[in-house]
């Protein structure tokens, strides 16, 4: 009971009555793990006397979601809390508002314990307005490690290094890359290469600024060109195939490499695999950390119990117990950079160690094929010329010039 | 009282009236109007022109959904039809276990697509499916992977769609084949004449309101082609297998253009109506004094 | 005879090959939820179980994770029943009567009035989602299985009237008018001579908007609220996960399970179902 008081001090100064926290949540962490990590914080929640409605919508990436939520919002009834992630946070509150959780930020002193640029993401006009769950790491290379003792690669570290690898291994019969050709998919191995060969500073160019300059230069060019040879080292049945069956290919031998943010480890470790002994991890080859950050935004709410539940909802989030338990279940680590990482497995730390190094040096960037440096329009038009650079012959001339064009239409 | 006799069949009417008038014809007014904002995450009323019509036609990814509905409407519609009637031809002499074949046919109208995608996507993938069963018996020069070329998938959408649909056409034309006089087949037969001529020359005419009722209901399953595309490709390889209610989900619920959204769908809208006026004319005229 | 044996020989073997191609989906979807998890992951996806087991379905229905309500499909079913049994009641009610209009009441303009209803059928679903929002929030229907009612009902009627029209239109209209100078009034030549010979056409429209409202995802996704999503919504929350763990097995028995009402549907009323087109909707 204590701790409600705290958590919602200036609210419930202010309240006449004390009124149950209320708490509607639309989520798309619905199946299997994720709704796990979702389910200890409905437990917390209940445990600090709160009732949680739960709206689950899974779906396309969160698409669905988003369509019910649009659908909500325009009948009058938004969700008291939403799971909300990068740019879209401030579209929303340009468009509709958003809930200010200042309060539960300032005395939990959420500044002190985010990196500056995730920190950001959470705040509309410089109030908070949303809180932050996880940081993936969307630039992730796995290897199967029995198929790269056995030809005596080690983990690339330049793109150069990766074809020569890749050569090696196509020769002697074995697939190097794993690839399941869905738009986001090929829009995630896209960024690892524009970052690795362009480094960090042109990744924030091109994919966050949207520099014309940037999008036709002869880096971009490169970087189409090397989807181009990567397009070599995937095996022919790649269409289509969901990213975990990928993995399934790396875990029992069928091909090298998987490029894809750090849940594929959720698929190693469920099926009993070592990191280290049956499989390694390491960052895309180049510089650089591209994040991809869940979080919880909140709607303008009437009614004390939801104005508390969402108080209590974003005090629970940040809280360094839920960071630890949920991303233990999910792969990913803690956004609080306080947190303990014992019990956390090695790629884990070697993701939180570059987080933090990379947030000091600007190499810590926000992922363009997760949603989190662009809105939705122009994010949507640089996939589509990727993508359709990747299944197609078009040459790389011809991709650049339709990216900026796309880029240019979307605006 | 003789007011209301004389009128409860335009009042039985009346609220389905409003309904229409409101929930259909109200709304694409809506969706005409929003086509002519900038719109992006929530409707915006300012009108702005027809940038959004620019837009779309500037997007080379509408171009392909456009191609894409005709190649794959046309097609699934004169499969579906032509398997239909066959099976339906085929299913009509008088074969033994009918009633279980029929309903084989008849099921997958049955199932919604939301998982039966994930159960075709393994069956069209060449490493998993019906190229590396055939393979495994032994023929291994045989190939099909329409999945992974982008030039032939939407082709795999047509065959899961026609999966889907040709069974319930089948049921349309069997009942209509069932309801042709019994007495002039006889008659034909009597006189001699072979059974085929007996098909293309008597019962196939008098089928024409079923061919038409056949293609509403197929016109409209090509139209509102959707969870289909979704759950078997997703859109792919590249954008190759998109149509247009897949651009206009896209743009409207996961890339927050609302406006360039509604503008797609005034042009689907023209669309349909191109093809379904003619045919309610066509329907409706005769028979005004039947 | 030889050529006919060989012809008759030929046809059991077309029909028997169509079947095998229908049934392709369903025999994948049925042995990989027989499967155990460790056999998808290392055999072959479209192979035979090695060993059966029923535990996917048991953790389908009752136990697997649609958010963090771990209790299955089960709880969703009511729901879809709750919606589904008076969508097709009202809408299969309102377009008897309305085909009943159109088919022997005509007046000036039915024609123009049954074709704008017909085109209503071709609207695509995404078109009318936000502003049917708005309109579910203004009649306080939001959110609700009434208001998924509602739109199934508003969207069914086109299709309902449809079939209704093109079986009363094959009536003699002497029929009605016979009734109607022994005095019978509208309500009367329905009951008493309209609705006795309608069970076929009935059956039609029954199948027909029990199959497109159970099937529903886009409607019921958007319009329902916590405690009002239907089966699809349930179904469509199991089976995506976005960066965990795919149980293919499980997600295959959820999807059998959810389809399992309309299949059985069209298995037991399938017969009817060709009987009711037989009778007259598709005369036109």
């Amino acid at each position: 009971m204590k701790s409600v008081l705290a958590a919602s001090t200036a609210v419930m100064l202010a309240a006449p009555a004390m009124a149950e926290p209320q708490a509607e949540v639309l989520h798309w962490w619905t199946s299997g793990g994720e709704a796990k990590s979702v389910a200890v914080l409905q437990e917390q929640f209940g445990a600090e006397g709160g009732t949680w409605t739960d709206m689950p919508v899974a779906g396309g990436g969160g698409d669905a979601a988003m369509t019910a939520l649009r659908a909500r919002v325009l009948a009058g009834n938004a969700p008291t809390a939403v799971q909300l992630k990068g740019p879209a946070i401030q579209e929303w509150y340009e468009e509709t508002g958003l809930a200010d959780i200042g309060a539960v930020a300032e005395e939990n002193g959420w500044a002190d314990v985010l990196p500056e640029q995730i920190a950001e993401h959470m705040k509309c006009e410089g109030e908070w307005c949303a809180a932050p769950v996880n940081v993936h790491r969307v630039n992730w290379i796995w290897g199967n490690k029995q198929i790269l003792d056995e030809h005596g690669i080690e983990m690339p570290t330049t793109w150069d290094e990766f074809n020569a690898a890749a050569e090696k291994l196509q020769a002697a019969g074995v697939t190097p890359l794993a690839h399941g050709g869905q738009s986001w998919q090929d829009a995630t191995v896209f960024e690892a290469v524009v970052l690795g060969l362009g480094g960090p500073e042109f990744f924030q160019q091109a994919l966050v600024d949207l520099d014309p300059e940037a999008l036709t230069s002869d880096t971009m060019k490169q970087a189409f060109d090397e989807m181009r040879t990567i397009r070599g080292y995937v095996d022919d049945n790649f269409s289509g195939r969901d990213w975990n069956l990928a993995t399934a290919m790396v875990m029992n031998g069928e091909a090298a490499f998987q490029i894809m943010g750090d849940w594929a480890k959720g698929e190693f470790l469920a099926a009993g695999k070592e990191p280290g002994t049956d499989f390694v991890c390491a960052p895309t080859p180049g510089e650089g950390f591209l994040y991809n950050v869940d979080s919880f935004a909140f709607f303008e709410v009437d009614g004390q119990d939801k104005q508390d539940g969402q108080a209590l909802l974003a005090k629970l989030i940040m809280g360094p117990d839920f960071q630890k338990t949920f991303n233990l279940n999910k792969g990913s680590i803690p956004a609080r950079t306080d947190v303990a990482l014992d019990e956390f497995d090695d790629c884990a730390m070697q993701s939180n160690k570059d987080m933090n190094e990379d947030a000091a040096d600007g190499s810590l960037l926000p992922s363009y094929a997760h949603g989190m440096a662009l809105r939705g329009a122009p994010a949507g038009a640089i996939t589509d010329v990727v993508t359709a650079h990747f299944n197609s012959d078009m040459s790389s001339e011809d991709a650049v010039q339709q990216l900026a064009d796309a880029v240019a239409n979307a605006m | 009282m003789e007011w209301l006799e004389r009128n409860v069949p335009k009042l039985v009417l009346a609220p389905s009236f409003v309904a229409i008038l409101i929930f259909v014809y109200g709304f694409i007014a809506w969706t005409a109007w929003i086509s002519l904002t900038k719109s992006r995450l929530m409707p915006k009323y300012e009108i702005d022109g027809f940038g959004q019509f620019e837009r779309l036609f500037a997007a080379p990814r509408w171009d392909v959904a456009m191609n894409n509905l005709f190649i794959f409407g046309g097609l699934f519609i004169v499969i579906s039809m032509v398997i239909g009637l066959l099976l339906a031809i085929f299913l009509d002499q008088k074969i033994r276990a009918e009633g279980v074949l029929r309903t084989v046919y008849l099921y997958p109208m049955a199932l919604s697509l939301i998982v039966t995608g994930t159960a075709w996507k393994w069956i069209l993938n060449p490493g998993l499916g019906i190229q590396e069963t055939v393979r495994g018996w032994g023929f291994e020069s045989f190939t099909f992977d329409w999945l992974i070329k982008p030039e032939m998938a939407i082709y795999t959408v047509v065959l899961a769609a026609v999966w889907q649909a040709s069974g319930f056409v089948m049921a349309l034309f069997l009942a209509g084949l069932r309801s042709v006089d019994t007495e002039i087949i006889r008659a034909a037969q009597v006189d001699g004449i072979p059974n085929h001529r007996i098909y293309s020359a008597i019962i196939i005419p008098t089928m024409a309101p079923i061919f038409l009722s056949a293609f509403i209901v197929l016109a409209h399953l090509a139209i509102k082609a959707f969870d289909l595309v979704i759950a078997l490709t997703n859109g792919g390889p590249g954008y190759s297998t998109d149509l247009p209610a897949t651009y206009m989900y896209a743009m409207a619920f996961s890339r927050g253009d609302l406006g360039q959204a509604a503008s797609s769908a005034m042009v689907m809208m023209g669309v349909i109506f191109a093809i379904v006026v003619p045919y309610l004319y066509s329907e409706l005229r005769p028979r005004r004094d039947h | 005879m030889t050529t006919n044996t060989l012809l008759r020989w030929g046809l059991y073997a077309v029909l028997i090959l169509f079947a095998a191609f229908y049934l392709m989906p369903l025999f994948v979807m049925l042995t990989t939820s027989l499967k155990s998890l460790e056999e998808i992951r290392t055999g072959g996806l479209l192979s035979l179980p090695r060993e059966i087991t029923f535990a996917p379905w048991a953790e389908a229905w009752s136990t697997a994770c649609a958010g963090t309500q771990c209790e299955g499909l089960r709880p969703f079913f009511w729901n879809s029943v709750l919606m589904a049994v008076p969508a097709v009641a009202i809408s299969t009610v309102v377009g008897a009567l309305n085909g009943y209009v159109f088919a022997q009441w005509q007046f000036r303009g039915a024609n123009l009035f049954f074709a704008a209803i017909l085109f209503g059928c071709f609207i695509p679903f995404q078109v009318v989602l936000l502003p049917m929002a708005q309109a579910l929030g203004f009649l306080g229907l939001a959110g609700s299985i009434p208001g998924l009612i509602f739109v199934h009902v508003i969207y069914g009627i086109g299709f309902t009237t449809l079939f209704f029209r093109n079986y009363y239109v094959t009536i003699p209209q002497e029929l009605v008018r016979a009734a109607k100078v022994d005095g019978a009034g509208f309500f009367r030549i329905f009951f008493a001579i309209f609705l006795p010979i309608s069970l076929p056409i009935i059956t039609v429209s029954v199948i027909w908007q029990f199959t497109q409202i159970w099937n529903d995802f886009l409607f019921g996704v958007s319009f329902s609220g916590p405690g009002s999503q239907p089966v699809t919504v349930a179904l469509n929350n199991i089976v995506n996960s976005t960066t965990g763990v795919k149980a293919y097995n499980v997600d295959m028995a959820a999807a059998i399970i959810a389809a399992l009402p309309t299949l059985l549907v069209y298995v037991v009323a399938g017969k009817y179902f060709i009987r009711g087109l037989t009778a007259g909707s598709v005369k036109g």
